[in-house]
């Protein structure tokens, strides 16, 4: 125990005195949660929506103010050539145009159907996506604030129903996810190239013909890197509360044990890269490989796991970081307890073991 | 039975044989220096006693206990110095010593008393708080020294310590050896100069992964087969190469002039003529003792 204190007190002092590797542990967090809540923002705010009013209805007129006084939607600039509403989306002047016909006051006081045409630049398919459910819901709110309470108007039907993440904010969605790809990033990288950095210098081989156990040697090493990992864990969720306003539901403690789990599981593919390499360039590069791309593509982190050809999709049930996604999204965005991700949870604690057991054995062999 | 038994090694590569048919033998309390070529196998058979690579073939056995079974057992023991500076650079002298003492088990005043007893004679002390990549060579191999000493280790393995460490380093990390031999620490220590040779208590020649002689220093040298005369001329290559044209006469550069070998029976005046057409007068030439280095020429050149 003495020894392993050596070890992971050493292991620190590098930490403390290479400042790349601080670099790496604690700007590099901050910079991806601002780069994936600012720069990669899926959100959309202020589109600009040109209502051609045919109607001229009280009716009408209220529901223009409704999209306009929405926070998802302004006026075009050039308003007067709302007459033909295509040359609008063509010239990009506005993103969308909603066509109000005559008769819509009517319908809406008689509760009959009516149609109103919502035309969509659909060039940009995030934003489109995002303009239909947002003006969905502008009229969806206007029909209800007219309507006395129990009664349904019939006529309109809204299929689009948004849950646990009712604004659509794609930084609520990217914080968890960014959790999961920073730490599979510095377990496994940082580990993977702090052992590569003994071989290349020779000091493993002091450290083997030293009374030290192979458990004590990797043990020493990666207690400071789980530290680290849930350092930068928290740091996220902080930043990520305090600037994005992002919450946290669910269970702390929770989403702590599946965290370790997740971490070894992380060490685990760490310790297994630097049994196969001999320098830290290519740990760093297998390590990136292994771990960031498909912790990225595979996990469902961006892309849904469900629309993938079949191939990478049973590829994805060997990636850690999705079973992690799911449980760490279940838990801060809906509060979910262990019951609901008890399957995400039972695979993530099998990758553990299996990745476990192959990187001793593998560090084991590669060292002895 | 010996302190270390190394019995017909034989260690190869994917291509290369590195050791075949190597046995050594040393004594408790004595200094053995392994001497030979680049890739003659030295570090081969240094790595086998620390159990870093495996042997294909052969036993070793080292204070009685058998390196495959109980190197556990021998851990303690031993005492390694890597041939490549093999600390760690952003630790400090003192970090580093704490480090290796530490995973040792010694700490506290076990680790004071015994860092200060090596500071005392590599006079590191100075320098305690600089990080060891900013120390001179000679400075960092007294480090690793001091690191492989810091568990007073009962056998030290040192593999080419003092390749390019200047003259006086050189000196002084001998000096240090010597001071452990004679507090009963046993050593084996690699090297490619003659004078450390000399001064090691016994030492064996290794050439392709075979070890060629072995005796105390003196006895080695006495091996030498043939005459040796001393040509105080300035070796320059054409020269030797105009020496090397005489049928039945060898020049080799040999300090700041160079050795000229001939057969025992062979006479030196049966060459007059042909040394004169190169300017040089027999009588010039004085007979020499051989030396180890005139040996160890013998044995890679003929091989026995």
């Amino acid at each position: 125990m003495n020894r392993l204190k050596f070890i992971a007190l050493k292991e620190l002092y590098h930490i403390l005195r290479d400042p790349r590797s601080l670099l790496i542990v604690f700007l590099m967090p901050v910079m991806m949660t601002f780069l994936y809540g600012y720069a990669i923002n899926l959100d959309v705010e202020d589109v600009v929506i040109a209502v051609v009013d045919q109607d001229r209805t009280d009716e009408s007129r209220e529901l223009v103010d409704r999209f306009y006084n929405s926070a998802y939607f302004s006026r075009p600039e050039n308003e007067t050539s709302l007459t033909d509403p295509e040359a609008l989306l063509r010239s990009t002047e506005a993103a969308a145009v909603l066509l109000i016909k005559p008769g819509f006051g009517r319908a809406v006081e008689r509760g009959d159907k009516f149609y109103l045409s919502l035309m969509v630049d659909g060039s940009d398919n995030a934003l489109s996506a995002a303009v239909q459910s947002y003006a969905n819901q502008v009229l969806l709110q206007f029909l209800k604030d007219r309507l006395p309470a129990g009664y349904i108007l019939p006529g309109i039907q809204l299929s689009l129903q948004v849950k646990y993440n009712p604004d659509l904010k794609s930084s609520h969605f990217f914080v968890p996810g960014l959790v999961a790809i920073i730490l599979i990033m510095i377990s496994a990288l940082l580990t993977s190239i702090t052992i590569a950095r003994e071989k290349e210098t020779g000091t493993m081989e002091q450290l083997l013909t030293a009374p030290v156990k192979t458990h004590d040697i990797l043990l020493g090493k990666l207690i400071p890197y789980i530290v680290i990992a849930f350092l930068d864990g928290t740091l996220i969720l902080v930043f990520a509360k305090l600037v994005f306003g992002v919450p946290f539901i669910g269970s702390h403690l929770l989403l702590l044990l599946f965290g370790f789990i997740y971490v070894t599981t992380s060490l685990s593919i760490g310790i297994l890269i630097s049994a196969a390499v001999n320098t830290q360039q290519l740990a760093m590069m297998f390590a990136l490989t292994l771990t960031m791309l498909p912790s990225v593509m595979l996990s469902g982190f961006i892309f849904p796991i469900k629309n993938m050809p079949f191939v990478l999709q049973a590829l994805s049930h060997i990636v850690p970081a999705r079973y992690f996604l799911t449980i760490i999204r279940g838990i801060m965005l809906k509060g979910a307890g262990l019951g609901v991700f008890i399957g995400q949870g039972a695979m993530l604690v099998l990758l553990m073991v299996i990745f476990l057991f192959i990187a001793v054995k593998s560090f084991n062999r590669g060292t002895a | 039975m010996s302190f270390l038994n190394a019995t017909n090694i034989y260690k190869s590569y994917d291509k290369i044989t590195a050791l075949r048919e190597f046995s050594l033998a040393v004594e408790e309390g004595e200094i053995f220096a392994l001497v030979g070529p680049d890739g003659a196998g030295k570090t081969t058979f240094i790595r086998i006693l620390c159990h870093l690579i495996r042997t294909d073939r052969g036993e070793v056995t080292i204070a009685g206990y058998d390196i495959k079974k109980d190197f556990e057992k021998i851990k303690p023991l031993l005492g390694y110095m890597p041939q490549i500076f093999s600390l760690y650079p952003d630790l400090s002298v003192e970090e580093n010593l704490k480090f290796y003492a530490g995973i040792y088990g010694f700490t506290g005043q076990a680790f004071e008393r015994k860092r200060d007893y090596l500071y005392s004679f590599s006079n590191l002390g100075p320098f305690a708080r600089r990080r060891a990549q900013a120390l001179s060579g000679g400075m960092k191999q007294k480090l690793a020294l001091s690191c492989a000493l810091m568990h007073d280790p009962e056998f030290l393995i040192l593999d080419e310590p003092t390749t390019g460490v200047d003259p006086l380093s050189r000196h002084q990390f001998w000096e240090i050896l010597l001071q452990l031999k004679s507090e009963g620490v046993t050593v084996l220590v690699s090297t490619p100069y003659m004078d450390e040779v000399a001064r090691a208590d016994r030492a064996a020649f290794v050439l392709d992964g075979r070890k060629l002689s072995e005796g105390k220093p003196d006895e080695l040298a006495a091996r030498f087969r043939g005459r040796i005369y001393f040509l105080n001329e300035e070796p320059n290559p054409t020269l030797v190469e105009n020496l090397n044209r005489i049928k039945g006469l060898k020049a080799q550069r040999f300090g700041a002039g160079m050795h000229l070998y001939l057969d025992e029976n062979d006479d030196i005046a049966r060459y007059a003529q042909a040394l004169a057409q190169l300017n040089i007068a027999v009588d010039k030439l004085a007979p020499a003792a051989p030396g180890l280095e005139d040996r160890f020429i013998q044995l890679t050149e003929t091989g026995s």
